[in-house]
């Protein structure tokens, strides 16, 4: 049966990565992500959890380990913050090329120098281009859920997924959370079943360096070459989109609790004013679309739970009748904008889509942001429509600019 | 000696035909590490000259499983590989990291420090080639002093090699050896010794380069028997703690007559730029080195005698 408890987002991870039945942990601590890695040892050294756990002496090596383990068919799982992702990012690539199953759990915090250790979503958003699946989650259920699926949909599509939730926001806030039944999960998630097995009966030399052309092996037959592979990959991510949007629709009808796919709505069906975002941000917004409300603006909330692959088809059919569009980023790319800003002004390009767009970077480094701050800044621009549809520099808020 | 020899495991793991240069000392010391680790193994690769002797996708020219890793992973996809398969319930296999000096010396060392001081399961080999012979003869910490490497190419190297044995040793580790495929016998003995041991093993193994060092391909024999002759680099083998040269090192150690490193130098036209007060220095290094195991030899002889 399942039951509730009152637990951090931190503790929703990992009983979500026991209840997934990981056999290979390897991490390596880094606040905010700490409390995560601390209760994966309790259950393992008390016998709750049957699983190896490897005490690396960095976050390089903690995916390395996860990416070998993966590799020879067991289920691995992983988790960093910040500066540890970064430090990841050469086996973060790794295990994407390598099609591994793996889930890793960001804890999102800001990227030193200079350093913090409270939230953004810089260092995930740096990982984009690294081919993994990035899934955003909103609170504390949604954590222990997502983790779940991030076995499910990785497994089938062999592609890693990072799970990501807001460092301190989440992972150390106290939520009411109801933790599925162990049997129940089971049947959802059968055991992990390797692309590749290593042994000698066939012995293969994995991820060997590629010449630029397709050749032929001994046998005669047509291998690929690099870009044959990376080809695939992106088509599994693209594939994906349905596997993410099944998986969680399956999880709702078993559990009864739909975090959205893709993509998850507030009040949308009449706004002509959406806001977005991802994560906790995202979930303060439909506070904030409350107040725009009473202020008798039509707001909604579109919260991209999906980051990539970018759900474009669900994206342009949430957005088609937005008047203006309002992004709230807690990341930024130097030199340009905010990235669910420029993804999304390409992705509704030519959709007939005409809504202004704004771009507002909020709660960099744990900056505080209320959702009275948010409906201002939105309503302030809503009264003062810019008329074009120009590419517009994003609007720092609650940041001493002068 | 004809004794030892007949006993080598006959079948051949690494096909015909590799990607390997004339005269590798790394092909022959994996072809006789690969006779001594039989089946049940599992290599961990870096990207370095095995990786090219591998082969390339999709060929492979050795009959062993191998999983590729990233420059500085091996000890931890080592450790990764152990866990995973002990989740599996696979206990009866052995992972086997086989790594240049400068995934071993440089970029690799954290992780293989990590891996051994968790005492995990497994052989790392230790290749050394003393540089970065795969992208061309850059200089490593493995490199000797006055050795000329492209990163290196005027003034040489100024400064010793690094001594990763004595790192090794202070992670307490059950196992460590050094070999060189001018003794293949030694060589294969120590792996077929070190299969048999539980907790992590540190195999070092000297491989003459006969491109990256200078010499003609036909030598990299003799090459391999005059570091050993001049004392460069002994062979000796650390058995929980216990010191003991063996083979060709032993007999120079007993008999007392190795003999000058102008030997070894003289042959490779990496050291062709070395003036005779860098011989000297060069000299004093390998002597202060040699005594000390002598004289490690000796205390551990009996010290751990009954």
């Amino acid at each position: 049966m399942s039951r509730v408890e009152i637990m951090t987002g931190n503790q929703a991870a990992a009983l979500g990565a026991r209840l997934a039945r990981v056999q290979v942990v390897a991490a390596y601590p880094i606040t905010p992500q700490t409390s995560l890695t601390e209760a994966l040892a309790q259950f393992i050294e008390s016998g709750e959890m049957k699983a190896e756990y490897v005490r690396v002496e960095g976050e390089h090596s903690a995916l390395s380990v996860c990416i070998a383990a993966s590799t020879v068919g067991a289920r691995a799982f992983t988790a960093t913050s910040a500066n540890g992702l970064l430090y990841m990012h050469e086996q973060i690539h790794w295990a994407a090329g390598s099609r591994l199953p793996i889930v890793m759990c960001c804890v999102n915090r800001g990227v030193g120098a200079p350093w913090t250790i409270l939230n953004d979503q810089q260092d995930s958003i740096s990982q984009r281009d690294t081919g993994w699946i990035q899934l955003y989650c909103r609170d504390n259920q949604e954590i222990i859920d997502t983790v779940i699926q991030a076995f499910r949909i990785a497994e089938a599509v062999y592609v890693p997924v990072m799970v990501c939730y807001d460092g301190f926001v989440l992972s150390h806030t106290l939520m009411p959370v109801e933790i599925p039944d162990a049997e129940r999960v089971d049947a959802f998630l059968p055991p992990y079943r390797p692309h590749t097995i290593l042994s000698e009966a066939d012995p293969r030399t994995i991820n060997p360096v590629m010449f630029a052309d397709p050749r032929e092996n001994a046998a005669g037959v047509l291998g690929d070459g690099y870009m044959e592979m990376r080809y695939k990959l992106a088509g599994a991510l693209t594939e994906a989109l349905k596997t993410i949007q099944d998986v969680s629709d399956e999880y709702a009808r078993l559990f009864g609790r739909n975090h959205g796919g893709l993509l998850w709505e507030y009040k949308t069906e009449d706004a002509e004013v959406i806001l977005t975002g991802m994560g906790s941000i995202a979930n303060e917004a439909t506070i904030a679309a409350d107040i725009l409300r009473e202020k008798g603006v039509p707001a909604g909330v579109v919260g991209i739970r999906a980051y990539r692959p970018f759900p474009v088809e669900a994206i342009t059919h949430a957005f088609r009748k937005a008047k203006s569009i309002h992004c709230l980023e807690k990341a930024l790319s130097y030199g340009f904008a905010g990235p669910i800003y420029t993804d999304l002004r390409a992705a509704l390009y030519g959709s007939g889509c005409e809504a202004a767009m704004h771009d507002y970077i909020a709660s960099l480094g744990g900056r505080d942001i209320q959702p009275d701050t948010i409906a201002q800044v939105v309503f302030e621009r809503v009264i003062k429509p810019e008329a074009d549809g120009r590419f517009h520099a994003p609007l720092w808020i609650n940041c001493r600019t002068e | 000696m004809p004794e030892t020899l007949f006993k080598i495991n006959a079948k051949e793991y690494i096909l015909p035909g590799n990607r390997s240069c004339q005269g590798c000392g790394l092909s022959l010391a994996y072809r006789m590490a690969l006779k001594a680790l039989r089946e049940k193994t599992i290599m961990v690769i870096g990207p370095s000259c095995l990786c090219v002797l591998h082969g390339l996708y999709p060929s492979t020219a050795v009959m062993v499983p191998g999983l590729n890793t990233t420059f500085a992973s091996a000890g931890a996809a080592a450790s990764g590989l152990v866990a995973g398969l002990r989740a599996l319930g696979r206990d009866d296999e052995t992972v086997v990291a086989f790594i240049g000096d400068g995934g071993t010396f440089d970029m690799g060392i954290q992780s293989l420090s990590g891996a051994a001081e968790r005492q995990t399961d497994f052989i790392y080999v230790c290749y050394d080639n003393e540089g970065y012979m795969n992208t061309g003869t850059q200089r490593s910490s493995a490199t000797p002093l006055g050795a000329i490497t492209s990163t290196t190419p005027l003034l040489a190297k100024e400064e010793h090699k690094k001594d990763l044995v004595r790192i090794m040793e202070a992670h307490e580790v059950p196992y460590i050896a050094t070999a060189n495929p001018a003794y293949p016998i030694d060589l294969y003995d120590k792996f077929v010794k070190a299969k048999k041991i539980k907790g992590t093993r540190y195999l070092h193994l000297f491989i003459p380069c006969p491109p990256g060092w200078g010499f003609p391909p036909k030598d990299t024999i003799r090459l391999g028997r005059l570091a050993v002759e001049t004392g460069v680099f002994p062979l000796f083998e650390i058995e929980n703690g216990r010191f003991r040269f063996t083979g060709r090192s032993r007999a120079l150690a007993e008999r007392g007559h190795k003999i000058p490193v102008s030997n070894y130098l003289e042959r490779q036209a990496r050291f062709g730029r070395m003036t005779p007060a860098q011989v000297q220095v060069f000299q004093q290094w390998v002597d202060r080195r040699w005594e000390e195991y002598v004289r490690r030899a000796e205390a551990d002889a009996k010290h751990f005698s009954p």
